[in-house]
């Protein structure tokens, strides 16, 4: 310990160590920690709207609930959803990201401040306000089809056509995330000595080469915690479509969250539960994956 | 080599341009808009600019008739409840966890980096249970208590707590100075850049909290600017874009002006973790 031989003991020092994290642990205990665990004991009940109040009373129906929310329908096809918009939008963002942060490392000056905060500014935008300009920028006669059409073409059905739906709600998506691929993969990307370079250059080896044989093998740590960041947060993609599309049309759109922000809607509470378990066992096992296999890749 | 090299820098400009002028046409889109009447919005094909940019009847009616004085008043609370419960309770968790080693320690900050992981679908359903039980649904309080403790702010401040020497605060130890006289006179001061980067992103956090504000509160009273913002744009029937945009410059336009003054606070908070 380091204070032996001042005039308080360490038990002393213990006592006001958790004296200083008691403020912290209390309202995350109670906020976090403990709803965390009751989830987990109430996916294993029957639970709905009326048992709130009376949380004691619920039955005990086991994997019963875990089974009606596995075969149903709707929740299976909300996890095809949820699939789709991360095989998309998450090798999309990250290269998106990836290019960005090349360009930004190439040895340019003038505005690279200026450029990295044009692509940063979405991360921080308002949920809520970008779904609401972007409904209004992609309505049937919006700003994006009036620019189309100026260039003579027919614009889409956006946010109305259910495959169109997917598309726009993963650019925003996008748009939204790529900022913090960007910085992440700049971070990595500073992170590679100089000299690394250097001596390639001498070997002749050509930059599109020093790319995959260099670049991309130095930037594992960090292509590793993007991947792993995106995976997650596309997983859990809940505001963008509900904010832009309802989940609809058809259920196009309704990622998981969403089915279980519904579920909680309609009083299925102990649905709500296991369906957000199952998602997060899911991200688990998304999230042990990816780092098997960037482990074994090179 | 000189030519070439000077058209790979000109062409890379030119992709760089083009991508941010994507990127920032949203922001275009709503700045042109929110000066629109509906009949200009609704007009096709539309022009780009508004007739008139000195036509504030959009953000006349947002307040006057649509109570957004109200919910920016209750965003307003909420942030400031949530940067100060956070930067204090997290730099003196932060701190314990990092320079006074005790029993439990690692189990403590070990339960914080699983918080990180949960993703935020999976605790609502119980948060409003707990809420339930505390009377505290259709309250500020309740929107405030789940985001008063944020792990990440702790995760932040311990990290930073780490790198201040041990030195200055066991001299401090050896002068007779109590923890709180030194964790006050001593550490806080070390660790600014920290309690910056903590307050930086609880801010942004609490502003943009979207779905739990939308859940516990329950009436316009309570109702923060990003509820109140997404109500209004489903509850309409005939769609006014040009009052949904003016109520998106409001949303926006806190973050976006503390983004031009503190950028570099905002880019750290995401290099250092990783996260938003």
């Amino acid at each position: 310990m380091a204070n032996v031989g001042t005039r308080r003991g360490s038990s002393w020092q213990t006592a006001t160590a958790w004296l200083f994290v008691a403020p912290f642990l209390a309202i995350f205990l109670v906020f976090t920690a403990i709803p965390a665990l009751v989830a987990l004991v109430y996916s294993f009940t029957d639970m709905g709207v009326a048992d709130i109040r009376r949380p004691l009373e619920v039955d005990f129906t086991f994997l019963d609930t875990f089974a009606r929310v596995l075969t149903n329908a709707g929740f299976l096809k909300s996890l095809g959803t949820t699939g789709i918009f991360i095989v998309i939008g998450v090798p999309l963002t990250m290269a998106i990201g990836l290019v960005l942060a090349l360009a930004l490392n190439s040895g340019i000056r003038r505005l690279r401040a200026v450029y990295r905060s044009a692509f940063y500014l979405p991360v921080i935008t308002n949920i809520v306000a970008a779904a609401v300009i972007w409904q209004y920028a992609f309505t049937l006669k919006g700003p994006v089809n009036t620019f189309l059409a100026e260039l003579g073409l027919l614009g889409p059905n956006w946010l109305g056509d259910p495959n169109m739906a997917i598309g726009t709600v993963i650019l925003l998506t996008t748009w939204r995330n790529v900022g913090t691929c960007m910085v992440l993969f700049l971070a990595g990307l500073q992170a590679i000595p100089e000299d690394v370079y250097e001596a390639a250059a001498i070997d002749g080896a050509s930059a599109w080469r020093r790319f995959l044989s260099m670049t991309l093998p130095l930037l594992k740590p960090a292509t590793v915690l993007v991947s792993v960041l995106m995976t997650v947060s596309y997983m859990n993609i809940f505001d963008e479509p509900y904010l832009l599309t309802k989940g609809g049309p058809l259920s196009a759109t309704k990622s998981v969250a969403l089915w279980v922000y519904e579920q909680f809607g309609h009083g299925n509470i102990a649905a709500a539960m296991a369906g957000s378990y199952v998602m997060l066992a899911i991200v688990v096992l998304l999230g042990i994956l990816q780092l098997r296999m960037l482990r074994a890749w090179r | 080599m000189s030519g070439k090299h000077r058209l790979r820098t000109a062409l890379l400009y030119a992709a760089l341009t083009l991508v941010a002028v994507i990127v920032l046409l949203p922001f275009v889109w709503v700045l042109f808009g929110a000066f629109k009447t509906q009949g200009e919005i609704m007009a096709a094909p539309g022009a780009w600019l508004p007739q008139d940019f000195s036509n504030l009847a959009n953000f006349a009616e947002l307040f006057e008739r649509r109570q957004f004085g109200t919910y920016m008043g209750n965003s307003l609370i909420v942030s400031a409840f949530t940067v100060a419960s956070n930067v204090l309770f997290s730099s003196l968790a932060g701190y314990a966890l990092a320079k006074l080693p005790f029993k439990g320690s690692k189990l403590v900050f070990g339960c914080i980096l699983a918080a990180m992981m949960i993703p935020y679908i999976a605790l609502f359903v119980p948060q409003f249970f707990i809420i339930v039980q505390f009377g505290l649904v259709n309250t500020l309080a309740g929107i405030i208590l789940p985001i008063a403790v944020m792990p990440i702010a702790v995760f932040i401040m311990r990290q930073f707590a780490d790198s201040v020497p041990d030195e200055l605060l066991e001299a401090a130890r050896l002068d007779g100075a109590g923890e709180f006289r030194i964790f006050f006179g001593i550490f806080l001061p070390l660790v600014g850049p920290a309690i910056a980067t903590v307050a930086i992103i609880t801010f942004l956090n609490s502003w943009n909290y979207f779905l739990w504000p939308l859940i516990v509160a329950q009436d316009q009273g309570t109702y923060t600017l990003p509820v109140g913002l997404a109500v209004a744009s489903q509850a309409a029937r005939s769609i006014d874009y040009g009052l949904l945009l003016a109520g998106a410059i409001v949303v926006l336009l806190p973050v976006l002006i503390l983004f031009l003054f503190l950028q570099k606070y905002f880019v750290r908070g995401v290099a250092v973790t990783g996260l938003k």
